[in-house]
């Protein structure tokens, strides 16, 4: 049976095997998606608007800390959760939670600096009005994180990417592991070395269907968002 | 709906005033006093000092030299002011939903804002359209919530930067009938304007300014008649003062 057609196979039935992994993958990206989430955009409202000594260095940091590499984050986790590590007494390594958070840590930076980039250009256009209806500075990063929302999508979009495409850290942190820690890039990596190409292809489609999906309910929320709310 | 608040900002008096941004003097030397409730219009070329004096007794820029006074005392926090800008940013919500926004920023309980938010789009002509987005609303409709969103706190001062620009008749004549209605209600008015017109139909007191420095100043009936300066005279005979 060709390759291409197996890996159809697998997707149209639904294998058991696929579906598991395929709904860890969602579990872990999008819990880390939320987490970097609630961390990065009022980290970078925060630097947008607050003015304070050595704010131009940590936004160079900030941007610089968008191209980590994978592997680095998972190495850095994994000295800190492993049992010699100062988290080691968690119990996290090797964990769907330990792979949620290098992803976090992979995403957070990210959404961060986007936030900041967006918020820094709306509050150009909003500062006047807001000063003048007196309202606060949590206000004020509220007001801008909302207003900013549609173009805020693009920050979570690109979170979203980064964790759903990313393989070395979740690799070193979660190990692989057969139906505990094995996620689509990973499970991916590994069918190929072992030549399962029908599996490795199938979920290789479904992975790309999702990002496409998700971007496509983004952009169609977003229109939405704008056509209501304006 | 009551558009009182018991401390006045009244008088507003500028005593030697001037302002300077990146090496330009933008105000020079201006005294000044804003002490009735009839309207006050300023009026002069671009570039006269208009919007930075606005932005001045609004409280959004301090002098460099000189001081403001509102009711007598320095430093007052601008919460009886309000101003609207010549393009004025609409958040990204309804029409309502702006309004609501600025009753939550003036402190008005949670309860009270959705009625409070209906009087005001009465007020100021949007009935029926609180519901629509607020960047979707026309120049003039976006020049009446801006109205309606200064008016969320009861200000005692309204300040309007040039609040018919670039309107058409239609939409300048509403917008002359709000700023008339909110005058008539004891909230003193100070505006700008190019329009020479929209100043004899509006003024009580005028402002004349050119380059940074007050020309001339008055009660609009004498300024109208009886121009003191030359440069009163010749801006009147609509010759441009350059």
């Amino acid at each position: 049976m060709p390759t291409g057609f197996s890996a159809l196979q697998l997707v149209l039935t639904a294998d058991p095997a696929l579906i598991a992994i395929v709904r860890l993958s969602l579990i872990v990206s999008l819990s880390a998606v939320l987490l970097a989430a609630l961390i990065g955009v009022p980290f970078g409202a925060f630097l947008a608007l607050v003015r304070f000594p050595g704010r131009e260095a940590v936004i160079v940091v900030l941007n610089a800390l968008m191209g980590l590499p994978p592997v680095v984050v998972g190495l850095l986790i994994y000295l800190l959760l492993s049992r010699a590590g100062p988290l080691g007494s968690w119990g996290l390594l090797f964990t769907p939670q330990a792979m949620i958070v290098a992803q976090t840590v992979l995403c957070a930076p990210i959404m961060a600096a986007l936030t900041r980039q967006t918020v820094e250009d709306l509050w150009t256009e909003y500062r006047d009005e807001l000063n003048a209806m007196d309202v606060g500075p949590f206000g004020r990063i509220a007001t801008l994180i909302w207003d900013g929302r549609f173009s805020l999508v693009t920050a979570l979009l690109a979170g979203f990417g980064r964790a759903a495409a990313e393989v070395g850290a979740v690799l070193i942190v979660g190990g692989n592991i057969d139906g505990f820690t094995r996620v689509m890039t990973t499970a991916i990596a590994l069918e190929t070395s072992k030549g399962d190409l029908p599996l490795a292809i199938g979920l290789g489609l479904v992975l790309i269907g999702i990002v496409v999906a998700v971007n496509a309910a983004a952009w169609g929320l977003r229109r939405a968002g704008e056509r209501f709310a304006g | 709906m009551s558009m009182r608040a018991s401390v006045s900002d009244l008088p507003i008096v500028l005593e030697e005033v001037s302002f300077a941004s990146g090496g330009v003097t933008i105000l020079d030397h201006i005294s000044l006093a804003f002490a009735t409730r009839a309207p006050a219009v300023l009026i002069g070329p671009n570039g006269a000092g208009k919007t930075t004096l606005l932005r001045l007794l609004m409280g959004l820029i301090a002098p460099v030299r000189g001081r403001v006074t509102w009711g007598g005392r320095e430093d007052v926090e601008p919460t009886h002011r309000a101003i609207v800008f010549q393009r004025p940013v609409m958040l990204r919500r309804s029409a309502a939903g702006n309004i609501r926004y600025a009753l939550a920023a003036a402190g008005v309980p949670r309860g009270e804002r959705a009625d409070r938010a209906d009087e005001l789009c009465a007020l100021v002509g949007l009935n029926g359209l609180g519901r629509r987005p607020a960047r979707k609303l026309s120049g003039g409709e976006q020049q009446r919530l801006a109205l309606a969103r200064a008016l969320a706190k009861e200000p005692q001062i309204l300040l309007l930067d040039e609040p018919t620009a670039s309107l058409d008749p239609a939409a300048t004549k509403a917008i002359e009938d709000v700023i008339r209605s909110i005058a008539a209600r004891g909230i003193k008015v100070v505006m700008s304007t190019h329009d020479l017109g929209e100043a004899r139909r509006l003024a009580g007191e005028i402002v004349l300014m050119h380059r940074g420095r007050l020309i001339e100043n008055g009660s609009a009936d004498t300024f109208f008649a009886d121009p003191r300066t030359e440069e009163a005279r010749r801006f009147i005979r609509g010759e441009l003062l350059v």
